[in-house]
């Protein structure tokens, strides 16, 4: 902008705001809707500014979904619309780069899908976090899914504010770090056995035991401990590493046991 | 449903015959990525010890163990699943996407900067990357049952931790909710006859919900109870959306404009996207509970 164009625009401005505020010291009344009006301009003016325009990065998004997947599969989709039958439930992170439809390629109805921070499971408590008890209870009774994965992955912010606790238990967020100790026990292990290692490397190792955890948590729902000792639910826990292009799979061993007679 | 049904089974190839885990004694490498199946035997100690004793309270002769460090080959049967296919889409994925795009690959492993977060229902059919294109990177996604946002006073949750890291850490410049049709959780709420009725973990959490019941019954009441439930998968939105205005440090970004809520419903029986964005100003000065007043309402066909 020129330098005298740019003198005009301050210019206008200026005597903008001086008239505003000349109104203002005779109508004093008026400030209240005053100050909500400059906020909205401000806020119109602060949202223009990034150029990012979110409306049409999802139109474009679900067109090309519509034109490439869903009028190339009519009889997929058309059964989809009748109803649901995946085979897996998956717990997955919310990082934005770990989706299990992009890693592991799931398609529409395939998976029963999950994602908090961290990929967590709390232990069954009704009181507590229901949000997650009432989509194990969906997916087992309802669904009647097959498989459970519990999927980690690298860089994980959530172990990463989990190893970062104080130990003296002292938190500064609202939810996150309430969430978080959820795999404690999995902070407790690696401090254990890998207090050597860096911070780094630390929160590598709770990223794969907090997915151990979770599993065992799995196990707290009785309506999933049943199966799983049935063999009518697998549990299967994963770690997605994105900065080396790999990724993990294992079990979670589970056996019954005569009880001991007391 | 039945050849849906045998397809998807063909997908995984879930056969008697395979072993559910194959032991290997040393990890394959397939361009160039070590694949290896590792068996990790957790013990919980305290936790699982206390589980023993609840399991043998409840039925007498039953009782589970984790081994930790046995190298034991899970009994193979038809139920389980064959994880081969996993792996089979793991590579796919490495060989097709993530060495094709190795440069934003390598980008996005040191930082994620996404400007969406998006709460969505873990219904199978709706996968938000699916439907609206997010790429790796692009959306930071909450997937719960009903695609529910319960209020700040609620306590914490799930979905509110991951509103606080997705506002204040990662600085999102929208929040995207997004109903569907046909859900399962939208409808178990509809059909909650006792709202005090907390029997069930499903009962428990969708009653996040109970005002947009409310509202649909006596907005809705002559209509069928199908039709109600689709009122009422848009009106929990709707609710959602207002319980996001309920967390302080959410309506401080709003209100400066860093940040805009959306609502979306996504009609997998006509493949419809309608979305909407709440109008923050105008919502707040109704200073009227549940009033919600939205704009740039289209809908996609």
């Amino acid at each position: 902008m020129q330098e005298e164009d740019m003198a005009a625009v301050t210019d206008k401005y200026e005597d903008a705001i001086a008239g505003l505020s000349r109104l203002l010291s005779v109508k004093s009344e008026l400030q209240s809707v005053a100050a909500v009006k400059v906020q909205q301009i401000t806020a119109e003016l602060a949202a223009a500014g990034n150029g990012f325009d979110p409306a049409a990065r999802i139109r474009t998004g679900f067109d090309h979904f519509k034109k490439e997947k869903y009028q190339k599969n009519p009889a997929l989709y058309g059964e989809l619309a009748k109803g649901q039958s995946p085979k897996f439930m998956v717990f997955a992170c919310s990082d934005s780069r770990v989706c299990p439809s992009h890693i592991l390629d799931f398609q529409p109805g395939e998976a029963f899908v999950v994602r908090n921070i961290a990929n967590m499971v709390p232990p069954f408590d009704k009181t507590k976090y229901s949000g997650v008890g009432a989509a194990i209870e969906y997916a087992v009774l309802h669904l009647k899914v097959e498989n459970i994965l519990v999927i980690g992955h690298s860089c994980c912010g959530g172990i990463k504010g989990l190893m970062s606790i104080p130990d003296d238990g002292t938190t500064s967020s609202d939810f996150i770090e309430h969430w978080v100790n959820i795999c404690s026990p999995a902070k407790t292990k690696v401090k254990s056995e890998h207090g050597k290692l860096s911070f780094a490397e630390q929160c590598a190792n709770c990223e794969k035991e907090a997915v151990n955890v979770s599993l065992g948590n799995l196990l707290t729902y009785p309506f999933v401990r049943e199966r799983a000792v049935n063999k009518t639910l697998a549990l299967k826990g994963g770690h997605y590493d994105f900065v080396k292009g790999s990724f993990e799979l294992w079990d979670l061993d589970c056996k019954i046991a005569p009880a001991l007679s007391v | 449903m039945a050849n849906l049904a045998t397809s998807i089974r063909t997908h995984f190839a879930v056969t008697p015959d395979s072993p559910v885990v194959s032991p290997r004694g040393s990890p394959s490498s397939v361009l160039g990525l070590k694949v290896k199946e590792r068996r990790s035997h957790h013990s919980l100690a305290d936790s699982m010890s206390s589980l023993r004793v609840k399991a043998s309270n409840e039925t007498p002769g039953l009782v589970q163990e984790v081994r930790r460090n046995q190298s034991k080959r899970v009994e193979k049967t038809k139920f389980g699943p064959d994880f081969t296919e996993i792996e089979q889409r793991f590579l796919a994925f490495k060989k097709h996407e993530y060495m094709e795009n190795i440069e934003l690959y390598n980008s996005l492993s040191k930082n994620q900067a996404p400007k969406f977060m998006v709460i969505a229902c873990a219904d199978s059919r709706v996968c938000p990357s699916v439907i609206l294109g997010f790429k790796p990177g692009e959306a930071f996604i909450v997937r719960n049952v009903a695609n529910l946002v319960p209020r700040y006073e609620d306590g914490p949750s799930e979905t509110n931790a991951a509103l606080e890291f997705a506002v204040n850490s990662l600085e999102v410049e929208d929040i995207l909710v997004i109903g569907h049709s046909c859900c399962g959780g939208i409808r178990a709420l509809m059909g909650m006859q006792d709202t005090e009725d907390t029997s069930s973990f499903i009962k428990n959490w969708v009653i996040v919900g109970k005002k947009a019941k409310i509202s649909t019954e006596a907005a809705a009441s002559d209509l069928t109870f199908d039709q109600q439930c689709r009122h009422c998968e848009k009106e929990s939105v709707n609710r959602s959306l207002l319980n996001l205005l309920s967390y302080p440090w959410i309506e401080e970004q709003v209100m400066r404009g860093k940040l805009s809520i959306h609502g979306g419903y996504y009609n997998f029986v006509d493949c419809t996207f309608e979305k909407w964005t709440l109008d923050y100003f105008k919502t707040i000065s109704k200073a009227n509970d549940g009033v919600l007043v939205v704009k740039s309402r289209s809908l996609w066909s």
